[in-house]
Order: C-alpha cells, then structure tokens, then sequence
C-alpha cells in the first residue's frame, strides 16, 4: 500500500475518502496515523446525523494526543466501523483498509471540488 | 533500586490473617438499621503486618524522589523538602486541630494562615491572598472566578474572553474553560515573549483576563511586561500571572509592580512543600487590594489581638470543604520562617546562576531556544539529535538510567523536541556537573551508538512500557485471575 | 542569612560558575527585568534557626484546643478515626514523600503499584467498578462528578437531594457558576412528568448523619434518564450497602476518614468512583496496568487524552496535581484494616454512637432527633452548645458542632473508635446533671 493512494481524494485535515456512486467511505491518512501514534480509542456517535462539509463528527485518541475527526464531504453517517471499538490498532495497520472509519451518504457532490488530489495532498505533507 | 516480583495486596492476601487489632464495643450493642441497609461481605486483602510493611517498603525503593535523586524538571522546581517541615506539621495540636471548630479554639492556626497571608502578600506585592485553594489549578482557576465576579459588578458582562499565549501549560485554557471564558490564543516569538503586534490585534473590550506565565515557559523575563499589562488594561481587562515560575522571582522583582492584578503560586513548587507522587499541593491566590473583596472565602482576618475567618463582601465562594491543605500551608509557613527576607532572596539568585551555569556548558551540545540569559530553568531542544533518530523522549529515559529524574519533555508546545531543565537552588555544582556530563554522554552517544539511548532504560526495574495497551485496555483495578 | 542549609553553592562556586556563565554579577543575568522594578524590599517577619521554629510552633499550636483535648465528638464532614502505626511509618519515607507525579513510569513504580493499589481497594470497599487516582476533596470530587454526569447524559441540569450537605452545595456552585448549569432542588421534581436530568446528587449517610434510601432515588432518576451520584461516608461502608450495590453510578466520598488526620481541614483526598462503561469522562488520573517491553507487569498513567496537559480547554477538568501521598494513606490503612477491621471499625462506631445517644436521650437535658443514623446524631438541647463545649472542655473532651436553628438549641456529636467507653460514661455523667 502506498502512503498516499492513488484512487482516494484528500482533505487538508489529512482524512481520506473513497467514493463508490452515493457512498463515501472515510479515514485518516498514513500520515495522520503516524503522527498521532499508536491508536487507542476511536469515538464517533453521530450515526444517522446530517452534517455539512468539514463538520466535526467525532474524536481519535492515541496515548499522547488527541485529534478532532472532520466530514469531509456533507452528507449522513451511514455506518460506523465497528470493529475499531475493541481493535483501534487496525487503524495504524490499516488505515485506507481495515482503518475506515465511518460511511456516508453524499448529499452534495459539488464538495468534492474542495477537496485534494492525491498530488496536491502529497505536497502538503 | 531493587528488582523483584511484587505481587498485589490481593494476590498476596490469605485468609485469616490480619495486620492490626481493634477494642470491643465496650458498650451494648443497639439495633441495626433494616436488612437492605446492610452489607454482606466485604473484600479487601488479608496480610499480616511485616508482609505489609515489607510490600509498601519494597515499593518505595522503586520510586526515584528528590531525597534519592536529582530531578532537573523544568516548571516543577524539584527543591529539597527540609525535613523540619514534616515534623512541624505532625505536631497535635496541628494534626488533631479539627476544622469545625470555633475561631476561638483555633487561634493557633489563625494565626499561621493570617502571617502566610501577609508574607505572600510581601513576596508577589499583591497584598490580598486567600490560602484556600487546593493546588495550582485551583489557584488559577479562583483567579478567572475573581476577574469574572470583578467584570460582572463592573456592569461588563460581555467580557468573556481570556487570552493565552501558545506557551502556556495545559491548566490554563482548561481552567478558562471551566470558567466559561473563550480562551483565544495569542501568539508568542519564537524565544516565547509575546507577540506585541498579536496582543494589540487581539486586544479590545471582550477582554476579561489575559493569563501570562511570568517567567514564561521558556524560562525567560517578558522584557515587554509593562507594555503588555499596559494595553490589557488600556482595554479594561485584568492581567493574571501563573506563579508557577515564582522561584526566580523572590526579592528579584514583584508580580503587583509589574501591572499584574491577579496570580496564584504553588506551595509544592516555590515553597518546598513535598510533591507526594502528585499531590497533596495548595495554589494560593494573591490579587491587588482593590479584588481583595472577591477573594474565596474563608478568608482571614485580625481583629484586634483576635484572628477571624470571615467571607469578604462579593466572594466568588467556596472552593473546598474547609479552609484549604492547612497542613501544606503550614509546611510553607516554616519554610517561609527559616528563611526570612535574606534567604528567600538567595534562593533565586542560586537558582538563576545554576540554571544559567547548565545552559552555558550545554549549549554546545543541544540547540537553546534563546540566545538570552535564562531565569531559573532552561529549555534546550534535542533537534540536532533528532536528526540521529533520538528524539526527546530517548535522552530522558536515557537519563533515567544514569540515575537522574529526566527533565520535562514536549512542553512547551510551541518547542520541537523540548527539553526543560530546573535545576533549582538546593542542587550543589557537584550534581549539577555529573548530570552535564551525562547529558554531554548523551549527546555524543546520539551520533556513535543512538540504539544504546533508544533502547534506555535499561537499568532500572521496568523497561519502557507498553501505555497504549494500558489505553486500548484499562485494567484500573485489581481483578481476580 | 549567607549559608543557608538548604543552598550548598559557597561564594565560590557562585564565583567559578559566573565565570563560566560569562557575567560579572548576579544582576547582569537580570537585564530582561524592567531596572526600576529590581530588587524591591521585602519586609518579612525574621528568620528563625531551626530549634528557634519549633519553640515558635509548639506556643502557636498550644493556642490550639486540639493541644489539650485528648477526645472528640466533632465531625460534619471530617471525623477522628484511628490512624495505625503503618500509615505514619510508610508516608515518612521520603521516597514516597518527595517523589514526583509519576509521568515517567520506569522511575515510579513504587507510587504507581502503590496508587493502583489504593484505587483497586477503594473500588473494592465502593463495590464500584472504577475508581481513579485521587481528587482535592469530598466536596470538589462530588463537584466534579456532578459536571461529568452532565457530560455524559449531555443534560446541563442537576438535582440536589437535600441530604446533600451546605458546604458541599456551596463548593458545587462554584464549579458550576460559569457553565450554564442548572441546580434544581429534589422537592421542585415532579416523579410524573416526562422531564430529564443529566443527574440527581444525594448524601448518605447525609449531611446529618441519617441513611437514606439510595436505591429508591436511583430507581427515579434512572426513570428521567439521569444518573446517580452518591456522596458517602466510607467508614460506614464497613457496614451499610455500599454504592455499587445500590445501583449508583457515580460514587464520591471525602477520604480522610480512611487514616488521614483532621489536620485542620486538610490535605484531604476526594473519592471519585464510576461504572466502567464512564470511564472516558472521568477527570483526574487514573493508574492501569500494563507491562513493560519483557512482559513484565508495570503501571502507568493511562487514558491521560482527558487530562489538561493534551486536551487543554476540552479537558475533562484543569486538576494537575491532586493528593497523591494522601492516596497511599489510606491505601495503607485499607490493608492495615483488612476486611475485618474495616467492619469492625463501623461496627463500633454506630454501637458506640447509639449508646452514647440513648443514654443521653434519657436524661432531662436532651431529645435524640435523628433516627436511622450511623455514627452521627443531633440532639435538641437545653443548655446552649457553647456551654455544653466549656464543660466538655474543662474535663479535655472536644465536644461537638453547634446546629441550632429556629431558636431552638441543637448540638451535633460523631462518635468513632477514638471514644473510649470510659469517656461516653464520662460525658453521659458530665452532661447528665445540672450545668450550672
């Protein structure tokens, strides 16, 4: 796997999202992930929300630091990885795969305009 | 430091046996409350008292401490805890003086809390001081309140904001958060003064507090102090110092003549009350005459020959259940008292020269965040190592293994790799000496052999521990197997 | 005073380390400092020798009538209980005392293992499934646990019993002041309606001393979706139906009881304690075991995202430093108890407080107006409190708290291990008779 994956879009909060018609299946980043450090509690409760573009939906916790979890598309959270509940290492092992985080239902397809190119999310990290 | 097994109470516990007798009723038995008020069974370990002594005696052998070790760490002033203090505070008519007593019975301890007062008053030139809080936090935290009260009764209500600097220590936005304040960064130099242009920008009327640590937690003298005090209150804000940093100030300057409105010390830091493993601490909270009225209360006062506690007129109210950690505040109070004006002034003489004394041998070494003359710490950053590989967190635990306490890593923030060391005034050049050496080792190590330091420690009796496994699966009590 | 004890720089070391520095004076390395606020005067009291301090303490503490008393019948709050030869033995040890809060485990494990073991044997005496490193106090620790049942049911509303005691109230106020809290007292609910609360707050045994009815009140705010929060009395734990039994979901308790002195009001350790599944919201610092890199069983501070030093202004609250070594005291005293003790310990304070009640109870000066009470009581009395003390005081027993309210004279006594049956004889004489 490479760090950046060439098939996925980026936001500049170093999420990744991957589209498949309607649904976007979203995660951190290899650098995020590396960055924060071994992973230890994954905290999202906004199933079936409604949130816009870059609304904040939940929080990542390693031993040492704590980081904010942004939409980076609007739309509805559709499923929760569950699996991250009792093994949130999955997400330093795998984070484009195993690693997913939540599921959305796009609402508005136009926001995938501001997000980044897997060239463009190169440069900034 | 010894290194052995050393199972839990509860692994440990047979039945039967026990560590101390109790009397009998010696009375007649009355009847028990009903049935479901009461319990059936408790479980708590069963050891006979050697094993017990022999179990917690064992365990303090693995600690390091400050009789044992030096423990340069930075904001914490790390100073001998003289032992005169201890055997003070155990006097009776201290430790059995119960807080509900009336003032009339507790004179004594009136009287120790009213001269603190007063001294503290003199130290910081804030003459108003309540002795009630709890620790730091608390201090702080009673200074946002008493700013807050302050605005309130002033009819400014929108005042809502507190300005922090991006160096600060983590208590300060949580305290200004837990007083409903916005806290708004405000961004500092690289050398960690404040931004002048940054504070002008962010300056205006929503201005409640601005929280400054002075010296800041770079170990420096805001060299801007009056302008600064200046333009908060040019806006009608107050300015509170964090007086963790108080150790460099003593007869060195006072916070209440540098435009300073409000701060709170550490008794556990400044005034060599003992750190305990984390606590018991007390932040006393000293503001400028015209705040005296919204101190906490009790506050107290002389009336006469006669000590009172009483509540000041607009009090922010009661921080605790009693009067404050008197047993802390005592401690300070000796301290305090063996002392006197000559010897708090050598202290941060002592404690600014040592500081000074570290970072000039070691600057060839590690790359200082300033080229400017300390206070009494020093924050070094281990940037050229971390390009060896050997990051902060390496040389510490290095350290560990050379027998000293490491210093504090990773703060402030705003420092790459950051290494902040406070020798204080109790260490002699001796220990100073063998702990540059060390850190000289080190350094050179980074480049000839970096696995030795990455691997560290190695000789004490644990290694580096897995603390994300203790995160992903707590096991916070014991549990049978 | 040149030469303190507590500074071993001489002038020549001073002098030597200058010149390394590269400055001539103390006052060069002071340039940042505004020159017309250097060095101010300080007027302080005179510096005594050490023999000189403890001639100066012993007067002032003789000023104290602690210094005289050899018995107390005072609590409210904080209670003389007795405090075994191994609690004082350990925490002299200055490798508990004067060690550092614990952020780098390999050079700690002492005050670790020893902290785990405090927050395991309290968990135990609670019945509770958690319980962390130690708060301020009872007061501030029930404060806080009011703020984290609010953020867990995200509901600003709390309910205060009242059984819950004024201080108490008082301390809760302050911490709630500025976040939009609402405090509602438990007469204003309405059990019908379909209002919730993020928690209801309840004492027991209470502000008085009485033993209320815990899990009915559970049972009510559970059916408002709000959680329960107990403040208990952990002597009487050896006893009564602890929390966890009660189907409370947060439990608070001051700690000194458990082999700490009254010293005056502190330091005190502040109780906090939860059902596991609260844990993420729980303020303070929490000690789990671990191992080390051979698979050797360690222990650390864990969960540490909630606290001040990562999440800053979204911490679950600012405490730093707590109350450690007051945590190993009464982890000392817990295994110096063990569960006989502990039992036999409340056993005697409630046997002891009844008979001194009744028997007071019956004479002419005084009407008992507690009923189901552990060890503390309040009495209606003919003679004024003050008096009731003086006499007490003249044969050195401590008496209790003035209560008296609506013109009416009431005295509050607490009775504990530490009053001999020879002094309740004594004080039922004294108290008994004529006053004047």
């Amino acid at each position: 796997m490479s760090d950046v994956p060439n098939n996925l879009k980026y936001s500049k909060d170093h999420e990744w999202v991957q589209i498949n018609d309607n649904v976007a299946t979203v995660g951190i980043t290899l650098h995020a992930a590396e960055s924060l450090g071994d992973i230890v509690y994954v905290d999202v409760n906004s199933m079936d929300k409604e949130l816009k573009q870059f609304d904040k939906f939940g929080e990542i916790e390693s031993v040492k630091a704590v980081s904010d979890l942004y939409v980076p598309l609007s739309g509805k959270v559709i499923d929760i990885n569950e699996t991250l509940l009792n093994n949130p290492e999955f997400v330093n092992e795998d984070c484009y795969e195993k690693g997913w985080i939540i599921k959305l239902e796009i609402s508005n397809k136009n926001d995938l305009d501001q997000l980044l190119d897997p060239e463009e999310y190169k440069k900034i990290i | 430091m010894i290194n052995k097994e050393l199972p839990l109470l509860m692994d440990q516990s047979k039945k039967g046996r026990k560590a101390i007798n109790v009397p009998k009723y010696g009375v007649p038995k009355a009847e028990l409350p009903h049935s479901k008020f009461l319990r059936k069974g408790i479980q708590l370990p069963e050891v006979a008292q050697l094993d017990l002594i022999r179990y917690f005696t064992n365990l303090s052998s693995l600690n390091y401490s400050i009789d044992t070790n030096f423990y340069p760490l930075g904001s914490c002033t790390m100073k001998y805890n003289p032992k005169i203090n201890e055997q003070i505070s155990g006097i009776s008519g201290f430790s059995s003086s119960h807080p509900n007593q009336i003032d009339e019975n507790v004179q004594g301890n009136l009287e120790i809390m009213y001269d603190l007062q007063n001294e503290l008053g003199e130290i910081t030139g804030l003459p108003a001081v309540s002795l009630a809080p709890l620790a730091g936090a608390q201090g702080e935290y009673a200074g946002l309140l008493i700013a807050r009260e302050y605005h309130k009764q002033c009819k400014q209500d929108h005042k809502n904001v507190a300005l922090i600097p991006d160096s600060a220590h983590g208590t300060n936005p949580a305290s200004a958060s837990m007083a409903g304040l916005e806290a708004v960064t405000i961004k500092t130099t690289k050398e960690g003064d404040i931004d002048l242009d940054d504070l002008k920008d962010k300056a205006n009327e929503n201005i409640a507090v601005l929280m400054l640590t002075l010296p800041s937690t770079l170990g420096l003298f805001e060299p801007n102090i009056l302008e600064i005090t200046k333009i908060v209150h040019d806006n009608g804000g107050l300015v509170y110092a964090d007086g963790a940093n108080l150790n460099a100030l003593l007869g060195v300057t006072k916070f209440g003549e540098l435009g300073i409105d409000i701060c709170h010390s550490n008794l556990h830091k400044t005034f060599s009350t003992p750190h305990g493993g984390g606590g018991p601490g007390s932040g006393p909270v000293m503001v400028a005459k015209f705040l005296e009225k919204y101190l906490p209360y009790p506050h107290i006062k002389k009336e006469g020959r006669k000590f009172k506690q009483y509540k000041p007129k607009s009090s922010i109210g009661r921080l605790n259940g009693f009067y404050g950690s008197f047993g802390i505040i005592l401690r300070a109070y000796v301290y305090i008292r063996s002392l006197g004006e000559g010897g708090l002034r050598e202290i941060s003489e002592n404690a600014i020269i040592n500081a000074n004394y570290i970072q000039e041998r070691l600057k060839a070494y590690y790359e200082l965040t300033s080229s400017r003359r300390c206070m009494h710490e020093t924050v070094l950053s281990a940037s050229r190592q971390k390009k060896d590989g050997v990051k902060a967190i390496d040389i510490a635990k290095k350290l560990l293994d050379e027998g000293f306490h490491a210093p504090t890593m990773y703060f402030p923030l705003i420092i790459e790799e950051a290494l902040m060391i406070e020798p204080t005034e109790s260490e002699s050049k001796e220990t100073m000496d063998k702990f540059i050496e060390s850190m000289i080792k080190i350094s050179e190590l980074s480049k000839s052999n970096p696995k030795e330091i990455i691997e560290a420690p190695i000789n004490l009796p644990v290694e580096r521990l897995d603390e994300a496994q203790a995160a992903r699966n707590p096991v916070l009590a014991w549990k049978k197997q | 005073m040149k030469n303190s004890p507590y500074i071993p720089s001489t002038d020549t070391d001073k002098k030597e380390m200058l010149s390394i520095i590269g400055a001539s004076s103390f006052k060069e390395l002071l340039s940042d400092v505004p020159e017309k606020k250097l060095f101010p005067s300080l007027n302080l009291k005179e510096a005594l020798s050490e023999q000189e301090l403890v001639e100066f303490f012993e007067l002032l503490a003789n000023n104290n009538l602690a210094s005289k008393s050899f018995s107390s019948f005072m609590g409210g709050g904080a209670y003389n209980h007795y405090i075994p030869s191994t609690v004082k033995s350990m925490i002299q040890r200055g490798e508990f005392l004067t060690s550092y809060t614990p952020y780098q485990p390999e050079a700690s494990q002492g005050t670790l293992q020893a902290g785990f073991e405090f927050q395991s044997m309290v968990a135990q005496l609670f019945d509770m499934e958690v319980c962390n490193a130690g708060m301020y106090d009872g007061p501030t620790a029930l404060a806080e646990a009011a703020l984290m049942a609010c953020r867990i049911k995200r509901n600003n509303s709390i309910v205060v019993h009242q059984s819950i005691s004024e201080k108490s109230l008082e301390v809760i106020k302050s911490y709630s002041k500025w976040q939009n809290i609402k405090l509602i007292n438990y007469k204003d609910i309405n059990q019908n309606d379909s209002s919730e609360y993020g928690c209801l707050l309840v004492q027991s045994p209470n502000q008085f001393g009485e033993i209320e009815d815990v899990e009915k009140l559970s049972n009510e705010i559970h059916n408002k979706n709000g959680l329960i929060v107990q403040h208990t009395y952990p002597v009487s734990l050896g006893l009564l139906k602890p929390p966890g039994q009660l189907n409370v979901d947060i439990s608070t308790a001051e700690g000194q009881p458990l082999g700490v002195p009254v010293s005056f009001g502190g330091p005190f350790i502040g109780i906090l304690t939860c059902k596991k599944e609260y844990i993420r919201q729980l303020p303070g610092r929490i000690i789990g075991q671990t191992v080390d890199k051979n698979n050797k069983i360690s222990y650390a501070l864990t969960l540490q995202t909630r606290e001040q030093h990562i999440r800053r202004e979204s911490a679950t609250s600012n405490i730093c430093t707590s109350t450690q070594l007051i945590g190993l005291m009464v982890a000392v005293y817990l295994a110096t108890m063990g569960p006989e003790g502990i039992k036999s310990v409340a056993e005697i304070c409630y046997h002891r407080a009844h008979f001194l009640a009744s028997e007071l109870n019956k004479t002419n000066n005084f009407k008992l107006l507690s009923s189901n009470f552990f060890n503390e009581f309040i009495m209606k009395s003919k003679a004024k409190p003050f008096e009731i003390n003086e006499l007490l005081l003249k044969n050195n027993i401590e008496g209790g708290i003035d209560v008296s309210k609506n013109n009416e004279n009431r005295i509050m006594f607490a009775v504990t291990e530490l009053n001999s049956p020879e002094t309740l004889n004594k004080t039922i004489e004294l108290l008994g008779g004529n006053f004047d």
